[in-house]
Formats: structure tokens, C-alpha cells, sequence
């Protein structure tokens, strides 16, 4: 808003500087911290004695010789098989973002070109869907998975990540696709495709904006949950979210909590790159909804 | 587009929803009605020279046979739901009847683990939300006010909080809060009480939760506004500031007009985000003084002995109830729509 008229006085720009650099200390510091910690011993990320150690890293030199040391991170990747978690999440991820685009864009297509009633029951109940906790689907799924003996394994919670990710992605998807003007595929059913084909070859090469929009929020889900991933998954498939809780849970070995610090590095490193490239993808996914109405 | 073709293509889809969402809560209602099986006790008389004495043993073997034969456990109709670790109606009327003044009812019932676990959850509701309409809002104006060129990075550090999962960014502020962190020694050396920690207090553990909470959804709020605040039309503001109209007035009365469908949108969106509060209860080990009905449930689900699926399910039911009455005005709002656009 860069109004002509409104002169903004000095005092409330300096104010407003102020409240920004603050905020932005508030947001990001405590990752840029927790990422300078990761490269020190455990005395020094969590002293008992004096925080300053954090800094100066007094136990880091006297243990490792060094100011920074990556003990953290060769003990979590491969002693704590963190290497084993990512490779978990990596396989979820990918499987998860290209099963729920297939569904999600040809679900939404068909949402947003049909003028029937029901369309709209099926927006209001995939709404309804999105609503629900995540944790009261699990205890749904549990005994039957059990019973059926799927339990723990990658594929049933690639399927349960892919179900639950639905909602969202469909809500996405079909305000996207209405922005696509309906007269570019009817023109093609005249001509003699079917919707399929239509579909294929008119909607498909026009549609890539959407759909990374979407691709990007249906890999933060896999990559980010922690509910379906801990309960549904044994120790063995763990990815990476389950496995920092579980090196959480291990506070009597010393290195551990450590383990755990640098896990969180490795986890959120990948994440906010993608972020950083993806940026304004992220920021119009979350406002589609909200402001189109 | 014809119902056919619109089967077909909406089938994968709507078939995974079904299986994964829609029969779920089917399978969460029926296993509410049910309780695991108790343990089979057997009497064993045990003779010796100075008497039978007869002991009451737990029988493993038919345990074991009878939690194979019928796994869903034994059928208990609302039992669950009613007992202490849910409604628990027998001891809200014993308290009822045995307690003195209001106050001390009220102490009692809170105490209760459904109870506490709901009062905790609605209050993270009820003091988040808000801050993070509030916050995400001046954020979006703030940084709206500054150059266009630096915006970019700008928003992206806004937005970090968010685009972590709430165990990790919890995680993250926890190490710094912790008594042996950065800010907790701090504090400590600055009320000079070597024993103030997080854990201590059960209001300083739900004062945290909250400003967490706060931190990590006030950057939803914040895109969406700020994406809101880029439509706002120009001409009725210099109207309002030719008219001599403060910067607080034009706020109240063009801006917020104008996105106010997106305030309840964001409204809605952080609530039913905010009323399934987990991760940052494990995140803060604030196990002991904060639990959220999403906590309860897990609670029950990675139990040792025995999973307690008819609990969990029955809190599971009564969380699922508390969503549909906060996502209630909207349905009908959109119903109402509906019917007028017909």
C-alpha cells in the first residue's frame, strides 16, 4: 500500500522497523540457535553451569580440540540410523505427493467442471474430512491394520498419508482448476474428445502451476506428520519426526539429546530450502481458499 | 459434465476417502462400544502341612485365548464413556453430593482426566486463536508498510515457524527455554531462583504451550492477510485520507471491512487446527502438567500392556463431537447459501 497521500510520520516508521526486526528475531532465531548448537558437545548446548559455554564453547574445545565439532551428527546419522529414517521419509514422500496428484487432480477436475449438486456435498465432506484430528483417524485404523496384519509397514501408511492429505489437496486443486476457463476444454469435447482426452491433452500442459502448489503441500504433510508415522509405522520403518521423539525418549545416554538436535538440523534443513525456492507457491496455496472466497 | 464420466474420474480419490477417512470413524465408533477383556482369575488351593490357604491368580494362558478369540474385547454399550476416565457421571454426582462449596466441586471435576484434558485444550483454543488473528494481522500491516524489495526474505522468515512440524519447532524452543537453555538460565540468573524451570509450575508449562501456539500459527494468519490486505482498493483510502481520516480509522472501518470474510476464514481454519493440540505437549515433556483429549488419545493408543482402543476411541468419538460443534455455524452458513443460490 504505497499511497501517494499517506505520509507515514518517522516515528511510525521506526516503530514499525523496530516491531518487524523484532518479530523476525522472534521467528527465526531459535533455529538459527538450535543450528549453531548442533556443532557442540552436549555440556555446551545444555550447560549447567554457565549459557555463555554455548558460545565460547569451552566443553567443545577441551572435548574435541575443535570450536565446532560434528560428533552430533556422525553419531545420529549412523550410530541413531538417522541415514535409515531419512531414507523412510524420502520413500513416503515421494510416493505420497505422486499418488495424492494423480487422485487429487483428476477428483478436482471433475469437481470443478461439474454443475451437479452432489459436487458441492462432496466439498462440504471433503471440509468436514479436513477437520478431523489426525490422531482419531489413527484409532480407527489401528486394530483393523492390526487384524489384517499391515501394521508398521511403508505402503499402509503411504495409502493413510495419501488419503488423509485428499481433502486439501482436492479443495486446492478445484479452485485452481476453476480458474482454468471452462471454453478451453468444451471446445475440445466439440471437436470429439472425450473428457479423458480432454483432460489429457488441453487441461494437463496448462495445469503445472496448480499442481506444485499442491505437490509442495502434500510433501510438507508426508514430510512433516508425526501422528500417522509414529503409531502406524514399528521402530524399524520409523521416519524421520517418530525418530527425533524416539532419541527424546533415551535421556540417560549422554550423546543422545544431542542426536536429537541434529536430527532437527538435518529434518528442517532440506524443508526450509524447498520453502526458500518454492516461496511464493507456499503463499498462494495457503490464501486460494481464503481469498477467492 | 455427465454423472458417468464423473464417477470415473472422481472414483480413486473418493475411494481412498472412504476406506481412509469415512470407515475410520465408522471403526473409532464401534470400537468405542467395546473394552479390552479383563484379566481371567483362577483360584488356586494351595496346600500344605499348616492348612489350604486359596489365592486368586491371574490365569495368562486363558487371558491369552480369550483376547485372541475375540479381539475387540468384550462389548461394554456407552460403559466406556461414562466411566472415570471419560463423562464419569457416578463420581461428578459423588462429588456433587459429598463436596461443600462450588469451588471445590469444580476443583474436584477438573481433576478428572477428561476434564483437565478439555480444559486445557479449550483454553489453548480460546487464548491462541485470538493472539493469532491479533499478531498475523499486524504482522501483515507491518510489513506491508516496507519496501517492496526486501519483502521476499522478509516473508520467508515469517514464515519458518509455520513450515516446520509443530514437535520440531516445540523441540526448538524447549531446548532454548529449558532450564539449561539459553533464555531458562537467563531467567534464572535474572530472578536469581536456581530453581525456576519450566517443569515447576503447571502455569508457566501452559503459558509456553500458548506463546508457542501463538508462534507457530501466527504466520498462517499473516500470509493470508497479507494476501488480503494486496486487494484492498485504493480510491476509498485516499477518500479517508483527504477526509482528515486517522490511520487507526481507515484501518477500522475500509480494511477490516474488506477482509473480514478472510478473518473468519483464518478464525476457523486456527481453531480447528488449534482444538487438535498434540505434538507440542511431547515436544515440551509437559506430560505431567498439560494434557490436550488429541494427547489423551495417543496416551492410550502407545500404552505397554495392553492398547486401550475402546478408550481411545471413546475419547476419539467425543473429540470428533467437539469439532463438529465448532464447525456447525459454518455448515449451516454454507447450507443456507446453497439453499438461496438455488
Amino acid at each position: 500500500m504505497d499511497y501517494g497521500l499517506d505520509k507515514k510520520s518517522n516515528t511510525l516508521k521506526t516503530f514499525n522497523t523496530i516491531f518487524i526486526i523484532s518479530w523476525l528475531l522472534v521467528a527465526c532465531f531459535p533455529f538459527i540457535w538450535t543450528f549453531w548448537g548442533s556443532f557442540k558437545v552436549r555440556a555446551d548446548f545444555f550447560s549447567r553451569s554457565d549459557w555463555w559455554y554455548a558460545i565460547s564453547a569451552f566443553n567443545t574445545l577441551i572435548e574435541t580440540g575443535e570450536k565446532f565439532t560434528t560428533n552430533a551428527y556422525n553419531e545420529a546419522w549412523f550410530e541413531g540410523e538417522f541415514w535409515k529414517a531419512s531414507k523412510n521419509t524420502i520413500i513416503v514422500t515421494v510416493f505420497v505427493v505422486s499418488i495424492s496428484l494423480f487422485l487429487g487432480t483428476l477428483g478436482a477436475y471433475a469437481l470443478s467442471r461439474s454443475t451437479e449438486k452432489y459436487a458441492f456435498w462432496i466439498l462440504m465432506a471433503a471440509l468436514i474430512f479436513r477437520a478431523m484430528p489426525h490422531i482419531t483417524l489413527v484409532s480407527g485404523y489401528l486394530f483393523p491394520f492390526f487384524e489384517l496384519q499391515i501394521w508398521g509397514i511403508l505402503p499402509t501408511t503411504i495409502v493413510v498419508l495419501v488419503a488423509i492429505n485428499q481433502p486439501f489437496t482436492l479443495w486446492l486443486l478445484y479452485s485452481f482448476f476453476k480458474t482454468i476457463p471452462k471454453e478451453l476444454d468444451e471446445s475440445a469435447l466439440i471437436d470429439g474428445c472425450s473428457y479423458f482426452q480432454a483432460f489429457r491433452h488441453i487441461i494437463m500442459p496448462v495445469m503445472w502451476p496448480g499442481v506444485i502448489t499442491a505437490g509442495l503441500f502434500s510433501l510438507m504433510l508426508a514430510y512433516n506428520d508425526f501422528t500417522v508415522t509414529a503409531l502406524l509405522l514399528n521402530q524399524e520403518n520409523h521416519t524421520m519426526v517418530p525418530k527425533i521423539q524416539s532419541y527424546l525418549g533415551t535421556n540417560q545416554h549422554e550423546g543422545n539429546l544431542m542426536w536429537a538436535v541434529s536430527a532437527v538440523v538435518s529434518a528442517t534443513a532440506p524443508l526450509f530450502m524447498l520453502v526458500m525456492f518454492f516461496q511464493r507457491q507456499v503463499i498462494s496455496g495457503l490464501t486460494t481458499g481464503a481469498v477467492k472466497g | 459434465m455427465p454423472n458417468k464420466t464423473f464417477f470415473w474420474f472422481f472414483l480413486p480419490t473418493g475411494l481412498a476417502m472412504i476406506l481412509f477417512i469415512g470407515l475410520p470413524i465408522i471403526s473409532t465408533g464401534i470400537q468405542s462400544f467395546y473394552a479390552q477383556h479383563d484379566q481371567v482369575v483362577k483360584e488356586v488351593k494351595k496346600c500344605d502341612p499348616f492348612g489350604c490357604t486359596v489365592s486368586i491368580v491371574v490365569d495368562n494362558e486363558a487371558t491369552t485365548k480369550i483376547r485372541e478369540a475375540k479381539p475387540l474385547g468384550k462389548f461394554n454399550g456407552f460403559g466406556t464413556y461414562i466411566d472415570r476416565n471419560h463423562l464419569a457421571t457416578e463420581e461428578i454426582k459423588k462429588f456433587w453430593n459429598e463436596t461443600e462449596t462450588f469451588g471445590e466441586f469444580v476443583d474436584q471435576v477438573t481433576n478428572l482426566p477428561f476434564y483437565k484434558a478439555l480444559i486445557f485444550t479449550l483454553t489453548y483454543c480460546i487464548f491462541v486463536t485470538p493472539n493469532v488473528l491479533l499478531l498475523g494481522f499486524i504482522i501483515a500491516l507491518s510489513l506491508n508498510a516496507i519496501s517492496r524489495k526486501i519483502r521476499g526474505p522478509l516473508i520467508f522468515g515469517t514464515i519458518l515457524p509455520m513450515i516446520v512440524t509443530p514437535l520440531v519447532g516445540s523441540l526448538v524452543l524447549f531446548w532454548m527455554i529449558d532450564s539449561q537453555g539459553i533464555i531458562g538460565a537467563n531467567i534464572q540468573n535474572l530472578m536469581d531462583d536456581p530453581y525456576l524451570s519450566l517443569k515447576s509450575s503447571k502455569t508457566l508449562t501452559w503459558i509456553t504451550i500458548i506463546i508457542y501456539g501463538i508462534w507457530h500459527h501466527s504466520p498462517f494468519a499473516f500470509v493470508v492477510f497479507y494476501a488480503a490486505l494486496q486487494t484492498v482498493p485504493q480510491e476509498p483510502i485516499e477518500a479517508a485520507i483527504i477526509d482528515g481520516a486517522s490511520r487507526f480509522q481507515r484501518i477500522k472501518h475500509i480494511v477490516l471491512p474488506h477482509i473480514y470474510p478472510v478473518v473468519t476464514f483464518v478464525a476457523l481454519i486456527s481453531l480447528m487446527d488449534n482444538f487438535r493440540v498434540f505434538e507440542p505437549i511431547i515436544g515440551f515433556s509437559a506430560e505431567g502438567s498439560a494434557q490436550s483429549l488429541s494427547w489423551l488419545i495417543y496416551d492410550n493408543l502407545v500404552n505397554e500392556e495392553v492398547i486401550l482402543f475402546g478408550s481411545a476411541a471413546a475419547t476419539s468419538m467425543m473429540t470428533i463431537i467437539g469439532i463438529a460443534i465448532l464447525l456447525a455455524p459454518v455448515l449451516v452458513r454454507t447450507w443456507k447459501e446453497f439453499k438461496t443460490a438455488r
